[in-house]
């Protein structure tokens, strides 16, 4: 029905089962629409934030959604900036994921505003004293920079490809993409750290608190390297796991191997910079504030020491470990452990900055403050997340997302 | 916001915040308008008729 859409000498699931599928991942989508359209309506009473937790989950999804995009500035740096040409096989694919981040993450925050018709006043009021204007700027640009990116490849379909104005549009974008991946690169690294920043010049809480260079406090470097280091593991997630759903090898193993060893030795420097920082803020700062490290980690249902040791050791150490070894990254098995936890640990480690450092009690007479979400928020974090499985089944049916598939599939 | 706005003043954050956007979308902006022109010359001169 659609086979004059599909890249040439690619097989594809008959197109009923791919209607199938998007009707069904279109129902989860349709369940978050409604949630995202009360809360629209009727306003944030259908969450449960409070007083306490003036961010909760939405802003740890924008956390969590951006470090995991974050594949797509690093290998963009490394491909187009470095000039590491074999990730051109897998540029696509973070190019894909890093676009569906970033446009969820805006969605998110289009919900969390309250008033998104208010939404422009960040720019046009801004308030230069803070890392969110900064975050804002950069990255409604990065998700421009991220869409001129996408362009090329939605113009690279089979049948758009026809028109030589298109075709030009997209062999001239690639001469430029440079550029963009610079620019890119540019912007995340200020928006990516001044989320961690944010958490770091929390003065008032001892949870987050850091110490720093000039203005940034070292939670500024660490998100940024955190991303860089988690982001490709996303990328590789999302493309072992087409593999696994497909039936098909997409990528060559030395290209997945490229990438896996830059991203184990990035992760592995940021662990142990981040081991320093925690060792460090444990050993003096939160001392120096009146309290311990295991006043953190007790007294509450829910957070105890074990979500220190899963983010820096289980979700950290191990899958960096894996990664840095030759016989890790090329045993298939391994290597997807360790991209799985590497994301698990990303996301922990931006729970944490959100959520744990509101739980904490900051004063003597305070207790520890829990936080479930409303089914609202649940719902309007999975619309996301539904809406990238449709944007992924699309792009892959109908764009050459993988340039090695029709060789590595004869 | 631009220096003709009411709030602004002439200090160095909004000097750096506000020139690091114009910026980074002078550099998209520039960069597009190139390629949208470059490819309407190129499609009048007859490029592109065929697959890379």
């Amino acid at each position: 029905m659609d086979s004059a859409l599909i890249p040439e000498g690619v097989k594809r699931c008959s197109f009923g089962k791919f209607a199938l599928g998007i009707i069904i991942v279109g129902g989860v989508l349709l369940w978050g629409v409604y949630a995202m359209l009360l809360v629209w309506l009727k306003g944030l009473n259908q969450t449960n934030m409070n007083d306490f937790y003036g961010f909760a989950l939405w802003i740890w999804a924008d956390l969590g959604v951006i470090a995991l995009g974050g594949g797509a500035f690093f290998t963009g740096l490394l491909r187009y900036v470095i000039g590491k040409d074999e990730l051109k096989n897998i540029i696509n694919c973070a190019v894909l994921i890093g676009f569906i981040c970033y446009s969820s993450a805006l969605l998110i925050l289009a919900i969390d505003i309250g008033q998104p018709l208010r939404g422009w006043f960040i720019f046009w009021h801004a308030n230069v004293h803070s890392m969110l204007t900064e975050v804002a700027f950069c990255l409604s640009c990065y998700f421009a920079v991220l869409t001129i990116e996408y362009i090329p490849l939605i113009l690279e379909n089979r049948q758009l490809n026809k028109v030589p104005f298109f075709h030009n549009l997209a062999h001239n974008m690639h001469e430029v993409m440079a550029i963009f991946a610079a620019t890119g690169a540019f912007l995340s690294f200020f928006h990516q750290g001044s989320l961690g920043g944010v958490a770091g010049v929390l003065y008032g809480r001892p949870f987050a608190v850091r110490e720093g260079i000039f203005i940034w406090p070292w939670t500024f470097f660490l998100f940024t390297w955190s991303a860089a280091a988690y982001g490709p593991c996303f990328t590789l997630f999302v493309t072992r796991l087409m593999e696994k759903i497909t039936g098909k090898k997409l990528v060559k193993q030395n290209v997945i191997n490229l990438l896996a060893k830059i991203s184990g030795w990035t992760m592995g420097t940021y662990i142990i910079a981040k081991i320093i920082d925690t060792w460090y803020w444990a050993a003096a700062t939160a001392p120096a504030l009146g309290l311990n490290l295991i006043d953190f980690y007790s007294n509450n249902p829910f957070y105890g020491i074990w979500i220190l040791i899963a983010e820096i050791v289980v979700c950290g150490v191990i899958p960096a470990a894996i990664l840095l070894t030759p016989k890790g990254r090329s045993n298939s098995t391994l290597l997807f452990t360790a991209v799985s936890l590497a994301c698990i640990g990303v996301l922990i480690n931006r729970w944490v900055m959100v959520l744990q450092v509101m739980a904490v009690p900051v004063m003597t007479f305070e207790n520890w403050v829990m936080y479930i979400p409303s089914w609202q928020e649940v719902a309007t974090t999975i619309l996301p997340v539904a809406y990238g499985v449709i944007l992924v089944m699309i792009s892959f049916r109908y764009l050459p997302i993988f340039p090695q598939e029709r060789e590595l599939n004869p | 916001m631009f220096p003709f706005s009411f709030e602004w003043i002439w200090d160095v954050g909004h000097m750096v915040f506000m020139g690091g956007l114009w910026y980074a979308l002078t550099i998209i902006g520039l960069g597009m308008t190139y390629c949208i022109l470059k490819s309407v010359i190129d499609t009048m001169q007859g490029k592109g008729g065929h697959h890379h």
